[in-house]
């Protein structure tokens, strides 16, 4: 059964297991263990970045895509649940027809730039996605009678995920049941599910020819694969798992706009959580985006807690100012790369006897 | 009968050039089932390049290629695998950081088509796995199959890029080189496999080989090609022995044959 679940492809060392099962059981019982509305909004977020990551690690890790409009997809996610939600009001059925369009658009982007461009070398199809990806992001801010611009969109949803709705009068284990907790079982679930959708994906038949392409394209050609439809196939993929990941965020933040989906910096985030995550492992997606997006939520924290300790000692308190965070945020990706090469699950995986 | 109205594969007045330099030039060869040719000549022939061209590496400026009868010029190399072109690399051309054993089941999924499932585990394709251990058999490698194919010595790979292509199960087996590099206890290893492949399968084998000793141990026709002509055809003997070949060809190929032997 979990063999199956994960598609037999085990973490393979004990340290990678027990991390994975810290995550998921940490996001799993989110709402109980770490109750107020910060931390929870921390979850949904490395529930919704692990999915992007993983749909990432699909093109960059397995196939050899380098793409970066994967946050183009992103936000065709959001903006697709966004503009229904704020044309169409907050039904269900719009939120569905919202969905299904972003999926229809993504796989059709993709399915078109991945045929135009991928029998072009690999740094003329980065070049590519990029150029698509910006002109994306400049038609979502002029657009702005539909995307609502820079300011982005803010809509309702169906009643029943608003955090005024009780589903159970009474708290339970401590915790009033809303509809925002309701929202991020929604979230993590999906994301869940998806997550172990792509694991079969790139443990399937289809999943071994990816890699026969990123080793050796000539020699998969050669085999009797066609390769340009292999890479389509994946690059649509990847874009509609993306779009689902926009989805998600966008049900979670009841809000979507360039800064949160479209910009170049979320694109960044996602190339660095599957670098220091371990390339071409899904399991590296995981553990990457969980790191990024926890220090990112609480390394200011921890600063300003180092800063205070250190009141007194000369430079210290000024070089731990919770200001600096950035910094230190940058220091510890370089360190990671460079003692992880292979990323982190490369070096657990390492590890093993 | 069908089968022998057509040669299995044959190529018509077969040309490439690259800007002014014709690399194959007008070459006509049909070649038959159950024979094994030796393609040779010197350095800069075009012998490699006229296997690109019949493989669909290379796109002929003109000329046809059929197989069976059927006209496949206008057909990629992966395209012209599955109707049953196999090729075999000169240049080692294998996944390097995939495992061996994974190296001979891409190509076995290949031929049975298997690569579009999506939702099913490959480990669950157990009569996959079960063929390529079979021909990792084959070529006495079944002990290397968890080892990457970078790991393996340069023999090891010559003789896994053997065992990749006998997955593919091609009606035409070309092998460029196939002991290129090899040492010398390994070589018949492989001559044996490719002695296997003719006696037993009734297959077309296509061989381009420096070595005059296999290649006349092996061939039941010898074409050679000189700066991208084909100058002479026919059995072994006819063809070693033939003023033009003493010319072209072997007053350059005995020195060599001399060093390999």
């Amino acid at each position: 059964m979990i063999r199956s679940l994960l598609s037999a492809d085990p973490p393979g060392s004990r340290l990678l297991a027990a991390s994975l099962l810290a995550v998921l059981v940490g996001l799993a019982l989110a709402p109980f263990v770490f109750p107020g509305a910060r931390s929870l909004d921390v979850a949904a977020r490395v529930a919704v970045f692990v999915l992007l990551a993983a749909s990432y690690d699909l093109l960059l890790g397995y196939t050899g895509i380098v793409s970066f409009a994967h946050t183009m997809f992103f936000g065709i996610g959001g903006y697709g649940i966004g503009i229904a939600a704020a044309s169409w009001g907050s039904g269900w059925g719009s939120l569905a027809a919202g969905s299904l369009a972003a999926l229809a658009c993504s796989a059709a982007i993709a399915f078109a730039v991945g045929l135009l461009s991928l029998r072009v070398r690999a740094i003329f199809f980065a070049m590519i996605t990029l150029a698509v990806a910006a002109f994306f992001q400049i038609l979502a801010s002029q657009m702005s009678w539909l995307t609502g611009g820079e300011d982005g969109l803010n809509f309702n949803l169906p009643s029943v995920l608003s955090p005024g709705t009780k589903l159970v009068a009474a708290p339970v284990l401590g915790i009033d049941l809303n509809g925002r907790v309701l929202s991020y079982y929604l979230v993590f679930g999906c994301a869940l599910a998806l997550f172990l959708v792509l694991l079969r994906i790139v443990n399937s038949p289809f999943g071994r020819v990816l890699l026969a392409i990123r080793e050796n394209e000539f020699r998969a050609e050669a085999l009797g694969y066609r390769t340009v439809v292999y890479r389509t196939v994946a690059n649509c993929l990847g874009a509609l798992a993306a779009t689902c990941a926009g989805l998600l965020y966008a049900l979670w933040l009841r809000y979507t706009g360039p800064a949160t989906t479209l910009s170049f910096d979320i694109m960044i985030d996602i190339l660095l959580m599957v670098v220091i995550g371990g390339m071409g492992t899904m399991y590296g997606a995981v553990l990457g985006a969980t790191i990024f997006v926890l220090a990112e939520s609480y390394l200011r924290d921890l600063l300003r807690l180092a800063s205070d300790a250190t009141h007194g000692v000369p430079l210290l308190p000024a070089l731990l100012h919770p200001d600096r965070w950035l910094l230190w945020l940058g220091v510890l990706f370089v360190v990671c790369v460079y003692y992880f090469p292979h990323g982190i699950v490369g070096r657990l995986r390492a590890r093993r006897p | 009968m069908a089968a022998t109205e057509h040669p299995v594969l044959q190529t018509h007045d077969l040309t490439i050039r690259f800007g002014g330099h014709v690399a194959v030039d007008c070459v006509s060869c049909a070649f038959r089932a159950g024979t094994l040719t030796a393609i040779v000549g010197p350095n800069g022939a075009g012998k490699t390049t006229y296997f690109n061209l019949i493989s669909g590496q290379l796109k002929a400026s003109s000329g046809r290629v059929a197989l069976f009868g059927e006209d496949i010029t206008s057909l990629g190399p992966a395209q012209r695998t599955r109707r049953g072109v196999g090729r075999a690399f000169q240049l080692t051309n294998l996944f390097p950081r995939l495992t061996v054993l994974e190296n001979v089941r891409l190509a076995v999924q290949a031929r049975a088509g298997a690569g579009k499932n999506l939702f099913s585990m490959w480990r669950s394709h157990v009569e996959l796995i079960e063929q390529a251990e079979h021909y990792l058999h084959r070529v006495a490698l079944s002990d290397k199959r968890a080892v990457t194919a970078a790991a393996l010595s340069h023999g090891d790979q010559r003789k896994l890029e053997v065992a990749v292509l006998l997955a593919l199960e091609p009606a035409v087996f070309m092998l460029d080189e196939p002991t290129a590099g090899m040492s010398v206890d390994e070589v018949p290893v492989v001559l044996e496999l490719i002695q296997h492949i003719k006696q037993q399968e009734e297959k077309t084998i296509l061989l381009v080989e420096h070595k005059m000793d296999v290649v006349r141990s092996l061939a039941d026709r010898i074409v050679v090609l000189h700066q991208g002509e084909l100058v002479a055809d026919g059995a072994p003997e006819e063809v070693i022995a033939s003023p033009i070949v003493q010319e072209a060809y072997l007053g350059r190929g005995a020195g060599r044959e001399a060093r390999d032997a």
